[in-house]
């Protein structure tokens, strides 16, 4: 085995999109989704990225024999969607799964930002998402990413309390200063978690500028990668290549030839012998962590700043944010599972992703996944829909007050 | 009459006031010829004939092109409104213009020229066609009408083209001003000198409200002596009551209108906030669009009630008439409003409403409760106790439904019958 790491992992994550929910319809319809948008963006990515992708990398994990490894996060979200719209793709990553080569991660079960509002929140979505992994994929997770790679020094430390101790994250400019990302890294408090950092310029040479012909590198061969890969590491460890799944065939178009450079990137690392690929697990059982990350507050993964400015930057997400997670302990008490499942779906990081006013230097990207014309729609569509589900909160509540009385009178009454 | 619209083809409530206009003067024994740019052939003609400006040709008036710019050589081929052009780039498409409408005119000399009738780019110069189609029309009508009678700005030249070119008493009809368009010191010069035009030219200048005569009285510096009010009335035959079921339990407070500076959305906002301080038992709704809505938006969530304030954006037809069935106050706080026609739909519907003072529909309405449009706290105490003491609303439904449905075309017409009987010699 060589002693340099390369550490795939592929984020998937399908968002339950809002119908358009008008104030007139506020008390009258709790149903709250688009369902035929959901169904016919996921039929649509599935038969263009999951399925072809999936069974592309069966048959590498299988050519080479157990040493090209790769790992998931697949969100809850994404998986309900599967279920009910695919369920081809469950089959094609069970298929992935009984190999036993690849890595499925936990994370928030909605993809949700709850590890930013709500402790007994995320918690309970960590462990609903990795018995849902443990339900459909006959795997533990050992490894945590939390929604958008977003990472603090209290995360950490949660993360590490719920069990975790590998946990994924940006390479941060701003936090890594001088350091490079290709080592293993420990949190600053809490020492036992250790920490992969993502390598964003290889990363997002695949994931974001493949397909341009524009860059002067265009266009990108599996020997040119694995050489830029070796350049990097020239000093260093390991090599983190995190993205979204969705790169594959749907924002890199096939034509592109995203898949033919998958198809040859694990034969062009192992015939040059610098890496062996890791899982996550694998991987900081492999690498010693080489010094401490300390993050007061919250990076992650998203747009220039690397920071949680995308989904709570101004002041309509964060309105927003603050009045759904106000609701949690009226929730609690009330503790009805449909209100439960909208609540968790209402928390999807998207909703507030929609509502970003940043359109300057990463508008691009956030258009593109942005079903809004505008982030005041997006505000007042998603207020709406909060509007009706605190109506049905406060009902069900005043409710259970009303069979707690009843009951007190009750039980007087058997005394006297 | 000149009009610019008319239902069921609306923009705003200018067509619907023209409508009754022409209804009530057709009660009170005065038949009207009614000419709007773009007609679509299903407008109501039982009270009135409509005339449509793009099936009239402008050949019949003068001998040559000359002759009749002459005649009419008050109007000037305006630009059209470019809204956030440069200095430069303005003046480039000023003189590129003037070249294209001087060349568009010798051709269309003879021709029909097709409105849109709408507000759009080149509105500047649909005015002014209209001006020039409109003379041709009072020409060959010449034998039919004794008044010529002129609706807001946008046909106050084809008003004076017609008096120029027929000798007959213009009247005008102020609906707006600048002034409640755009702040004071903030107005579209163009059409101030158009309006300054038409009063002058006027024999009699008619206005919608007291407020709205003292602003031509006093910003305009027309005489006060042609200035005449005539309040504006509404049409409430063949409405029915919506019954619309409710969504939400609270009662609900309503904004319905453009989302603009002169309408004072904000107060409103600051308002709700007071209330919500104080009860959380109400929802607060914008309805329509405009373009404050995106800064109300955020002034909402900035103050944490976007929960119990709610935004639908535009609102057409059938939707307002739910809108107002599902409020239980309905609030105009308007900076400067001519009249607002709102409030008395909303007291129709048996909801209670607060006006600014700064309105011209408080002149009128003695059973709204007026405020001044500044002064958030006094909206929050009538709002507040609107919601508090049933009684109170109450009598103010009962009463400010007999009063908006007194206040008729029938008699505002009469009033307008004897300003032009004053005109005619």
């Amino acid at each position: 085995m060589a002693t340099k790491s390369i550490c795939l992992y592929f984020q998937v994550h399908q968002p339950t999109r809002l119908r358009l929910y008008r104030f007139f319809d506020i008390g009258k319809d709790s149903h709250y989704y688009d369902d035929f948008a959901n169904r016919t963006i996921l039929r649509r990515v599935a038969q263009k990225c999951y399925l072809p992708m999936n069974q592309l990398m069966l048959e590498l994990v299988n050519q080479y024999k157990g040493k090209f490894k790769i790992a998931y996060s697949i969100s809850g979200s994404a998986l309900d969607q599967f279920q009910r719209f695919a369920p081809e793709v469950i089959e094609s990553f069970r298929a992935l799964a009984a190999t036993g080569k690849v890595e499925f991660l936990a994370e928030t079960y909605y993809h949700s930002l709850a590890s930013l509002a709500s402790g007994s929140e995320f918690e309970h979505q960590v462990k609903k998402h990795a018995a849902k992994i443990e339900e459909l994929f006959g795997v533990t997770p050992t490894a945590f990413r939390n929604t958008e790679l977003v990472y603090s020094n209290g995360i950490g430390e949660e993360v590490y309390n719920l069990g975790y101790k590998t946990m994924l994250t940006e390479g941060a400019r701003h936090i890594m200063g001088w350091r490079s990302p290709n080592f293993v890294y420990t949190a600053e408090t809490q020492p036992r978690l250790k920490l992969l950092l993502r390598n964003y310029n290889l990363s997002d040479d695949i994931a974001f500028r493949f397909s341009n012909k524009g860059w002067e590198m265009w266009p990108l061969t599996a020997d040119k990668y694995v050489n830029w890969l070796k350049e990097s590491a020239k000093d260093d460890e390991i090599i983190n290549l995190f993205m979204d799944y969705e790169t594959f065939g749907e924002h890199q178009s096939a034509e592109s030839g995203i898949f033919d450079f998958m198809k040859a990137l694990p034969g062009a690392v192992l015939a040059d012998g610098t890496f062996s690929f890791v899982t996550p697990t694998e991987a900081t059982k492999k690498h010693k962590a080489i010094g401490d990350l300390d993050v007061e507050d919250p990076i992650s993964w998203a747009d220039e700043e690397r920071d949680v400015t995308a989904w709570l930057g101004n002041e309509l997400q964060q309105e927003a944010f603050n009045k759904v997670y106000a609701m949690t302990e009226k929730l609690s008490i009330v503790n009805d599972p449909d209100l439960w499942e909208d609540f968790g779906h209402l928390q999807e990081s998207d909703h507030f992703y929609y509502m970003c006013t940043k359109f300057f230097s990463d508008g691009e990207v956030h258009k593109y996944f942005n079903p809004y014309d505008t982030p005041y729609e997006a505000f007042i569509n998603y207020m709406n829909v909060i509007s009706d589900f605190q109506i049905r909160l406060d009902e069900k509540r005043a409710a259970l007050d009303v069979k707690e009385t009843v009951q007190k009178e009750l039980k007087k009454a058997k005394k006297k | 009459m000149f009009g610019w619209e008319f239902p069921p083809h609306i923009a705003g409530g200018l067509g619907t006031a023209c409508e009754g206009i022409v209804k009530g003067l057709a009660y009170n024994g005065v038949e009207t010829l009614f000419v709007m740019p773009s007609a679509s052939g299903d407008e109501d003609q039982s009270a009135t004939t409509i005339i449509n400006a793009s099936d009239v040709e402008v050949d019949t008036v003068s001998e040559t092109v000359e002759e009749y710019l002459d005649k009419v050589k008050f109007i000037h081929i305006g630009t059209n409104m470019v809204p956030y052009a440069d200095p430069e780039e303005f003046s480039r498409l000023v003189e590129e213009d003037r070249k294209r409408q001087v060349k568009d005119f010798s051709i269309s000399y003879g021709q029909k020229y097709k409105f849109s009738g709408k507000y759009g780019a080149n509105l500047m110069e649909e005015v002014a066609r209209y001006a020039m189609v409109g003379g041709t029309i009072a020409m060959q009508r010449k034998d039919e009408f004794d008044v010529i009678h002129a609706h807001d700005w946008l046909t106050y030249y084809a008003g004076i083209a017609a008096k120029e070119l027929t000798g007959k008493p213009l009247v005008i009809h102020v609906h707006a001003t600048s002034f409640d368009r755009g702040s004071v010191d903030n107005i579209d010069t163009r059409v101030f000198a158009i309006e300054k035009k038409g009063m002058e030219m006027a024999d009699r200048v008619v206005t919608v409200s007291d407020l709205t005569r003292n602003i031509v009285i006093n910003r305009y510096g027309i005489d006060a002596s042609k200035v005449v009010t005539v309040h504006n009335a509404v049409d409430f035959s063949g409405r029915e009551n919506l019954e619309v079921k409710r969504g939400v339990k609270e009662p609900v407070v309503t904004f319905l209108g453009r989302i603009t500076y002169q309408k004072g959305p904000e107060y409103f906002i600051e308002a709700a906030a007071k209330v919500l301080k104080r009860t959380k038992n109400v929802r607060f709704v914008m309805a329509g669009s405009g373009d404050m809505m995106n800064r109300c938006i955020r002034h909402a969530a900035r103050l944490g009630i976007s929960d119990r304030f709610h935004f639908t954006g535009f609102l057409r037809g059938v939707d307002v008439q739910k809108m107002f069935a599902l409020s239980d106050v309905y609030i105009m706080p308007s900076i400067s409003e001519p009249f607002g026609i709102s409030p008395l739909e909303a007291m129709r519907t048996g909801v209670p409403s607060i006006i600014s003072k700064q309105s011209g529909a408080a002149e009128v309405l003695k059973y709204a409760f007026k405020v001044d449009f500044w002064d958030v706290d006094a909206i929050a105490d009538d709002i507040y106790a609107l919601l508090s003491y049933p009684a109170l609303a109450d009598f103010s439904n009962r009463m400010g439904f007999d009063e908006v449905n007194a206040l008729k075309w029938n008699g505002a017409t009469a009033k307008l019958k004897k300003v032009y009987e004053s005109v005619v010699k």
